[in-house]
């Protein structure tokens, strides 16, 4: 599990690769919030997960908390490019009403 | 027909293991790439609440997982001797969780519901956790579009 960040303009990106579980969430839970609280100011953050092969309901609760803290902020977020079983999982759970996918 | 048995402690790298192992196993029936995923994201969420919550995130337990094949069927079971669960319907509701306080999404059957074919579970508290899931390979997929 990899977590690398990237501001462009006024949005941060942050790109999530691997395999999303309650095994590997700790690794990138922390370094998520530092970039966060590192661009706090911008208007929003876009997470890409291009780069997750795998993603269950754990990726439910940290995409979660990550968007708890952005609203801290008053920064919105948004997800991009899940691949189909992402995509389910994030559909069945109603996240896109709260983080739009782009 | 076909069937395998695995057996390894409640340790949180066992997640992985376990649903890639029911991948490898579930691979000569010629999964779509939809069911492959639904599969491994259910027994992850079965094996991870075992851990979780059967065995509150200490590598103090086995659990143990048994496939069977018959067909295009997959039979799965994924059992824990660990704490049980107190109500059963209640653990059942969308974004029920006991613990909120941990980015628990408290989606974790609903998903096991939503992406098997056959899915239930058996718990008493102090007796474990026995979840049971069933997937059947080509069947059209009910929720299409």
């Amino acid at each position: 599990m990899n977590l690398q960040g990237s501001r462009r303009g006024d949005n941060l990106y942050i790109y999530l690769s691997g395999e999303l579980d309650e095994h590997s969430v700790a690794k990138v839970r922390e370094r998520a919030d530092k970039l966060i609280d590192d661009n706090a100011g911008l208007s929003r953050a876009v997470f890409n997960l291009a780069g997750l092969r795998f993603m269950d309901s754990t990726g439910i609760g940290f995409l979660i908390g990550r968007y708890k803290r952005l609203k801290k902020y008053g920064m919105d977020m948004y997800l991009e490019n899940p691949d189909a079983g992402a995509d389910k999982v994030l559909s069945i759970s109603g996240l896109y009403s709260l983080m739009p996918k782009i | 027909m076909n069937e395998m048995y695995l057996k390894f402690p409640s340790l949180s790298e066992n997640e992985v293991f376990a649903r890639n192992a029911v991948a490898a196993f579930v691979l000569p029936l010629n999964p779509t790439l939809t069911e492959l995923s639904d599969v491994k994201t259910a027994v992850s969420e079965a094996v991870t609440n075992a851990i979780v919550h059967g065995y509150g995130g200490a590598a103090e337990g086995w659990i143990e997982l048994k496939c069977r094949t018959d067909g295009d069927l997959l039979e799965i079971e994924v059992a824990d001797r660990g704490r049980g669960i107190e109500d059963v319907a209640r653990a059942l509701t969308p974004f029920f969780t006991t613990l909120p306080g941990e980015e628990r999404s408290g989606m974790g059957f609903t998903i096991m519901q939503t992406f098997m074919s056959g899915f239930s579970v058996s718990s008493a508290p102090g007796e474990g956790t026995r979840v049971k899931m069933s997937k059947r390979f080509g069947e059209l997929e009910a929720n299409a579009g």
